[in-house]
């Protein structure tokens, strides 16, 4: 089996959100970038496939910064064979216009399977897998956190609101990946020397404009400082109090 | 381009779910100021009781769209049908509900449409000709304003944000469905146990951290959220206590988890890093306990008491279920 995995370099988790000057975007001063969390999870599912079939490949691609290469690099330490950036200094936010050049790209490489993670934690859009699905023309299954693959046909399981659902897909497929799938690996010493010699290609995206404008962007209020009602035990009557009378919570 | 506006309605189990009216309702306010109609729109087989709430929840008009093949929701086989309906009903918007379906359906309708699509919309709005809506980034910590430049318009919209309304019986149209080569299908639907209240719907959320130690002491969280009586309270998690293997992932709440918004949300245990504010910090009113009184959760409750758990959680505990039976 041929796997895409697309992957997303974004900024650590504990990015403290400042606006820019210009109102639309945040303010990269100061921030790190890492791969995107729920995109390990679609790596580890790619090598556990191929070693489960012990045939086929794993390509990493990601639509982004030139600095991705970091991200590509580690993604390779940890098994994939290949690598490909498509290369982007916009900061990625449209869904359309990212995915316009993903699957553009993915439909020039041999591909049974797209894997994805559920969301890119910065612009949280949550619907690139999907919409590749569409594009490509191929199954798909989102938010996954339990698959199998029996004679070419998925069977995955995903939590939606209150209940569990089955799902079966046939390939090709894009899947997404959910936590709890698995336990990601990570590279060790071996893995990264052997990464040095694996092909990373860059290649300008071929991306169009996008399909909506940033107007403004803004932080949510801050939360006004609350009040320590007590120490120990001896306070929940206090706090008890306060829940009924000031909140109207109980 | 026409400006109705589609509204896909989510159907489980013969019935509508709460946030279809929700988008319904959204729906019927852009409408006003454009001028066009809403169409409510069910997919799959035996409609008729959706189709009735569907006929007075503000919507001009009703589609049914029957397909027996489509009686259990496929991703390709239910966007075929709502993209065929936006170019039959001429829609300048297609709105649903930001639910594991909308998830997974909207973005393929959203392709197929060759348009984009704004995700968890929180308030939307029409004027000079264009849709505008704004949506949470980064987790919550930031929200964007964003002006649609491709048609049609297509988002999906937060759960319990937009409240539903009533309207005058719309008319209820039936169509047939082409179902068509179905590549996924889903095959069985598990429910959970009915006593168990879904995070993200609980009024009560009531979440451990590693303060409490070992995985058994959870009991401690338990008997709190059990003591507000049935169906109101669920239990939450921070991540070192998932990755720990103490609860299950779908307790986790925070930027890599689920994002809660509860009346009242309990910090037990919990230092406060910024991945567990993210997921949390629209609560409207947030209770911490830690026996660290510099913990960042401090910084963010509403009321917070410096003491051990093991000690403070057994008396809020009976206090609660005192106060609950007093009412
Ligand atoms: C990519 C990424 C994503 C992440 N996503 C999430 C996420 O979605 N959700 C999330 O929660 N975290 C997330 N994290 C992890 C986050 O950074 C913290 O590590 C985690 O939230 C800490 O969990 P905790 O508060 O339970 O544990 P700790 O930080 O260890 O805090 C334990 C707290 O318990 C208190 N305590 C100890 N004993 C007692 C006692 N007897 N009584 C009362 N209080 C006591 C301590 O004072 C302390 O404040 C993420 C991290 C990364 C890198
Ligand atoms: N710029 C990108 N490059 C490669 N993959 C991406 C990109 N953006 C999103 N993805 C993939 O799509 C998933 C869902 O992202 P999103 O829909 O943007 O929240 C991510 O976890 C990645 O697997």
């Amino acid at each position: 089996m041929d796997i895409v995995v697309c992957v997303k370099r974004v900024p650590t988790s504990d990015t403290a959100v400042k606006i820019a000057a210009d109102g639309t975007s945040f303010d990269p001063a100061g921030v790190q970038y890492e791969l995107n969390a729920y995109d390990e999870f679609a790596i580890e599912q790619a090598l556990q496939i191929k070693e489960k079939l012990g045939t086929g490949s794993v390509t990493v691609v990601t639509l982004g910064p030139k600095d991705a290469q970091k991200e590509l690099r580690d993604a390779l330490a940890r098994g994939a064979d290949k690598a490909v950036l498509l290369v982007t200094d916009k900061w990625v936010f449209d869904s359309w216009s990212a995915g316009t050049a993903l699957a553009n790209w993915i439909k020039t490489v041999p591909c049974n399977l797209v894997l994805c993670g559920r969301q890119a934690i910065d612009a949280d859009n949550n619907q690139m897998p999907p919409r590749l699905a569409a594009m490509l023309g191929f199954g798909c299954v989102t938010e996954v956190s339990k698959l199998d693959l029996v004679d070419g046909v998925f069977t995955a399981e995903r939590d939606i609101e209150g209940a569990r659902e089955v799902v079966t897909c046939r390939t090709p497929a894009v899947i997404s990946c959910q936590k709890g799938l698995n336990a990601p690996r990570y590279a060790n010493l071996k893995g990264i020397m052997a990464a040095k010699k694996k092909p990373l290609d860059e290649v300008p995206a071929a991306m169009p404009d996008a399909a909506m404008a940033i107007v403004s962007m803004s932080l949510p209020a801050p939360r006004a400082a609350g009040k320590i009602v007590g120490n120990g035990a001896d306070a929940v009557p206090a706090l008890v109090a306060a829940l009924r009378n000031e909140a109207k919570v109980l | 381009m026409s400006q109705n506006i589609l509204v896909v309605a989510e159907v489980r189990g013969g019935a509508v779910k709460r946030p279809s009216l929700e988008a319904v309702a959204a729906a019927t306010k852009l409408a006003a100021k454009n001028g066009g109609k809403v169409i409510a729109l069910a997919v799959g087989s035996g409609l008729d009781a959706a189709c009735a709430t569907l006929a007075t929840s503000g919507a001009h008009q009703v589609v049914a769209a029957e397909s027996a093949a489509l009686a259990q929701f496929s991703g390709d086989g239910f966007a075929r049908v709502v993209a065929e309906q936006v170019k039959a009903n001429g829609c300048g918007a297609v709105l649903m509900a930001h639910t594991a379906m909308g998830k997974d359906l909207l973005p393929r309708v959203a392709a197929l449409l060759d348009t984009g699509l704004v995700s968890d919309v929180v308030a939307l709005d029409f004027a000079d000709g264009t849709y505008t809506a704004r949506k949470p980034v980064f987790a919550g910590k930031a929200f964007v304003q964003v002006r649609a430049t491709r048609n049609p318009f297509v988002a999906t919209l937060r759960p319990n944000n937009f409240e539903p309304t009533t309207g005058a019986a719309a008319p209820v149209a039936k169509v047939a469905a082409n179902a068509g080569d179905l590549l996924s299908v889903v095959k069985e639907i598990v429910a959970a146990a009915s006593d168990k209240v879904p995070l993200q719907e609980a009024k009560v959320v009531v979440a451990g951290g590693r303060g409490l130690k070992e995985p058994q002491h959870f009991k401690l969280i338990e008997d709190l959220a059990a003591a507000f009586g049935p169906g109101v309270a669920a239990v939450g998690a921070s991540r070192a206590v998932v990755d720990a293997g103490w609860r299950p992932h779908g307790e986790q709440v925070g930027q890599t988890g689920k994002v809660v918004s509860p009346p009242l949300y309990f910090a037990i245990g919990i230092s406060g890093a910024i991945q567990h504010l993210a997921g949390m910090r629209t609560a409207r009113t947030i209770v911490a306990i830690n026996k660290d009184p510099e913990a960042p959760i401090f910084k963010v409750a509403d009321y917070g008491i410096v003491g051990d758990a093991f000690e403070v959680v057994p008396a809020l505990t009976e206090a609660i279920r005192q106060a609950v039976a007093a009412r």
